[in-house]
C-alpha cells in the first residue's frame, strides 16, 4: 500500500525513518524511566535482603553497603519454616491445577461439542461463578465447611474446614469457571469434522474427548496451567479463611503470620517475601510465552 | 461429564451466594439451627444503611478504589500497550517488566510495598527524611493516607495486567486498517483515537469489567495492611471482620455479601451478554 505513495527507484527508508528518531529516542526515555519505576520497590526489596540488619541501623536504611551477603535467606528459611509451606503450597497447587484442567476440559468438551439445551446455561454458570468476588460466597461457605461431615482419609477432623482437601476443593470449584471459559473458546475453533469422522469411526465421546480433542488443546492447557499455578499458589483469602492451624497454610497466609515475628529485622522480611516469590517468579521466566497466551485467550475471545 | 463439576460448582459457589441472601434476613450467630425466631426481615439492612459507622465508608472507599483503577491504573495499563506495541528494541524486556508484579502474591507485594512505606524504615520517609517522631508520615496508618497507599502497591500489579490483555488485542487488530489510515494521512494519534481504539470496542468491554471486578474484589491488600480496618474499610473486608473473625454476626455480614452481590451482578451481566452475543454470531 506504501507502494502507491512512494514513486519507484526513490529510496524511501531515510526519508521516512528521520524525523521519527527524536521521537524514538523520547519514548525510549520515557519507557525506561517507567521501567526503572516499575522495578524499583522489588530491586529495594533484593537490596535490603542482601544486608545485615546491625549495618543498615547504624548507616540509616539508605546507604552505601560495606557488606552485602545472603545471611537473611537462611535466617528468613529456618524461621520461617518454609521448607513446611513449600510443602503445603504443593500439596494443594498441584492436585489443583490439575483437577482444574481435568474437569474444565470435559465440561468446556461437552459444551463445546455437542449441542445440548443447556449447554449455554451451562456455560454462563460456570463464567459467572469464577466473575462473583469471593467474599460473596465466604460466609456460607465457612459455616458448609464447619457442618459438613468429610470421612477419614479426606479429612482428618471430620470436616472440609482447616484441611487441605477443603481447600483443593474450593479451588477447583472457583478456578473451573474460569478454565472452561476459556477452553470452550478454544476447542470451538477446532473443526467439528473432526469429531463426526470420529464418531463415524465408532469412536466413543470419551475416546474423543481423551485421544482426539485434548492433544489438540495443549498449547491452551499449557498456558492454562502456568496460570492456574500462580493464581493457586498465590492464594491468599480462602487459606486465611478456610485454614487455621498455622502449619498447613501456604506461603501467602504464613507470610502474613510471620510478619509480627520479623517486625524488628525488616530485612529478614525481605528475605522471606522473595523467597515466597521465587516459584511463581521462576515458573513465570521459564512460561512466560504460555502466561501471556493463557491471558490473551481469556480475554479477547471473550 | 458435566454432571459432577455442575454439581460441585452449584454446591459450593451457587448454594452459597443463594444462602447468603437467605442469611442476610436472620440474627444468625453460627450456633445452633436457624428457627423462625431468627428472622427478623430487613432489620440487617436497616441497621448496615442507617446505624453501622463502617457501611458507608466502606462502599465509599470501593468507589474510589474502583475510580482510581478505571481512570489511572487502567488507562495507565492501555497506554503502555500501545507504546509497546510496535516495532521496538526491547519490547519483551519492557512487557517483562511491567507484567513482573502480576505474577507475585498480593502477600509479597504487601511486604514489598511495607519496605517503601514503614514509618521509621521504609524507603520513602527515609528518602525524605522524614523519620524522627515529631514529622514522620504514617503511610499505613493514618487513615488519610492509607487508602492511597495501597492504592498505589495495587496499581503497580494492575497496571501490568491491563497492558498485556489490552496488547493481545492490539495485536489482533488488522493491521490493513492501520496503514489505510496512516495513507490517509493520519497521524499516530488519530489512527489510534479514530481507527484503533473504535475497532477494539469488545476488548474495551473487557477491560472494564475485569477493572470494576478487581475493584469489588479488592481484599488482600488492605488485610494485609491493618485487617481492612481504621481507614481500609471496604466491602470485602466488613464482610469477612463482621462474619468469620472476630464475631459470628452471619447475618448482618451477609447482608453486606448481598450488596456486594448486587453490585457486582452489573459487569457480570455485562460481561456474559458480550459472551452469549458472540457466541451466536
Amino acid at each position: 500500500m506504501t507502494g502507491a505513495t512512494v514513486p519507484r527507484g526513490q529510496v524511501p527508508a531515510p526519508v521516512n525513518r528521520r524525523p521519527i528518531r527524536p521521537r524514538r529516542i523520547a519514548l525510549h526515555a520515557f519507557l525506561l524511566f517507567m521501567a526503572a519505576t516499575w522495578l524499583f520497590p522489588l530491586l529495594w526489596a533484593a537490596f535490603s535482603s542482601l544486608r545485615p540488619y546491625g549495618e543498615t541501623l547504624r548507616k540509616g536504611f539508605i546507604s552505601w553497603p560495606d557488606v552485602l551477603s545472603f545471611a537473611n535467606y537462611p535466617a528468613a528459611w529456618t524461621r520461617g519454616e518454609f521448607p513446611q509451606f513449600y510443602l503445603n503450597a504443593l500439596i494443594v497447587t498441584i492436585p489443583g491445577v490439575i483437577l482444574t484442567l481435568f474437569i474444565a476440559s470435559m465440561v468446556a468438551f461437552a459444551v463445546s461439542r455437542f449441542t445440548w439445551r443447556f449447554n449455554l446455561f451451562c456455560l454462563v454458570l460456570f463464567t459467572a461463578g469464577n466473575l462473583l468476588p469471593p467474599q460473596v460466597i465466604i460466609v456460607p461457605l465457612y459455616r458448609l465447611y464447619l457442618l459438613l461431615p468429610i470421612p477419614p482419609p479426606l479429612s482428618d477432623n471430620g470436616l472440609l474446614y482447616d484441611q487441605y482437601f477443603g481447600i483443593i476443593l474450593i479451588h477447583v470449584a472457583f478456578q473451573v469457571g474460569f478454565c472452561v471459559f476459556v477452553l470452550s473458546n478454544y476447542m470451538k475453533t477446532i473443526s467439528r469434522e473432526l469429531t463426526e469422522a470420529a464418531l463415524a469411526d465408532g469412536a466413543g465421546v470419551w475416546r474423543i474427548y481423551w485421544n482426539v480433542i485434548l492433544p489438540l488443546c495443549r498449547p491452551a492447557l499449557a498456558a492454562l496451567a502456568t496460570l492456574e499455578f500462580t493464581f493457586i499458589y498465590n492464594d491468599f483469602f480462602w487459606a486465611l479463611l478456610l485454614m487455621k492451624s498455622g502449619d498447613r497454610r501456604p506461603i501467602t497466609s504464613a507470610l502474613n503470620n510471620l510478619q509480627g515475628q520479623f517486625v524488628t529485622d525488616f530485612n529478614v522480611l525481605a528475605a522471606g517475601a522473595l523467597l515466597a516469590a521465587i516459584p511463581t517468579i521462576l515458573v513465570y521466566f521459564a512460561l512466560q510465552r504460555h502466561f501471556i497466551s493463557g491471558l490473551t485467550l481469556g480475554a479477547t475471545k471473550g | 461429564m458435566v454432571g459432577v463439576p455442575l454439581f460441585f460448582d452449584l454446591a459450593l459457589i451457587w448454594g452459597p451466594t443463594v444462602a447468603s441472601f437467605f442469611f442476610s434476613f436472620t440474627n444468625w450467630n453460627g450456633i445452633g439451627a436457624i428457627t423462625d425466631k431468627n428472622i427478623i426481615g430487613l432489620k440487617n439492612y436497616e441497621s448496615l444503611f442507617n446505624s453501622y459507622p463502617f457501611f458507608w465508608p466502606a462502599l465509599e472507599h470501593n468507589i474510589i478504589w474502583l475510580g482510581f483503577l478505571m481512570f489511572i491504573a487502567t488507562p495507565a495499563g492501555m497506554f503502555m500497550a500501545v507504546l509497546l506495541d510496535r516495532e521496538l528494541r526491547g519490547t519483551r524486556f519492557y512487557q517483562t517488566v511491567f507484567y513482573l508484579p502480576v505474577v507475585l502474591s498480593l502477600a509479597v507485594i504487601g511486604i514489598i510495598w511495607r519496605l517503601q512505606y514503614a514509618p521509621e524504615q521504609g524507603f520513602i520517609n527515609n528518602a525524605l527524611g522524614r523519620t524522627s517522631n515529631e514529622n514522620l508520615i504514617d503511610w499505613l496508618g493514618s487513615p488519610s493516607l492509607n487508602l492511597w497507599a495501597a492504592l498505589i502497591a495495587t496499581s503497580w500489579r494492575h497496571v501490568g495486567y491491563i497492558m498485556v490483555l489490552y496488547l493481545a488485542g492490539l495485536k489482533s487488530v488488522d493491521p490493513a486498517l492501520r496503514e489505510a489510515a496512516k495513507v490517509d494521512g493520519a497521524n499516530e494519534r488519530q489512527t489510534f483515537l479514530r481507527v484503533v481504539f473504535p475497532v477494539m470496542a469488545p476488548i474495551n468491554v473487557v477491560i472494564v469489567v475485569v477493572t470494576t471486578i478487581e475493584a469489588l474484589r479488592a481484599f488482600d491488600i488492605a488485610y494485609i495492611i491493618n485487617g481492612g480496618k481504621n481507614g481500609l474499610e471496604l466491602l470485602s473486608t466488613l464482610i469477612t471482620n463482621n462474619s468469620i473473625s472476630e464475631s459470628s454476626r452471619v447475618g448482618f455480614g451477609s447482608a453486606i455479601a448481598v450488596i456486594l452481590l448486587v453490585i457486582s451482578l452489573g459487569p457480570i451481566i455485562v460481561f456474559l451478554t458480550r459472551m452469549m452475543r458472540e457466541d451466536r454470531r
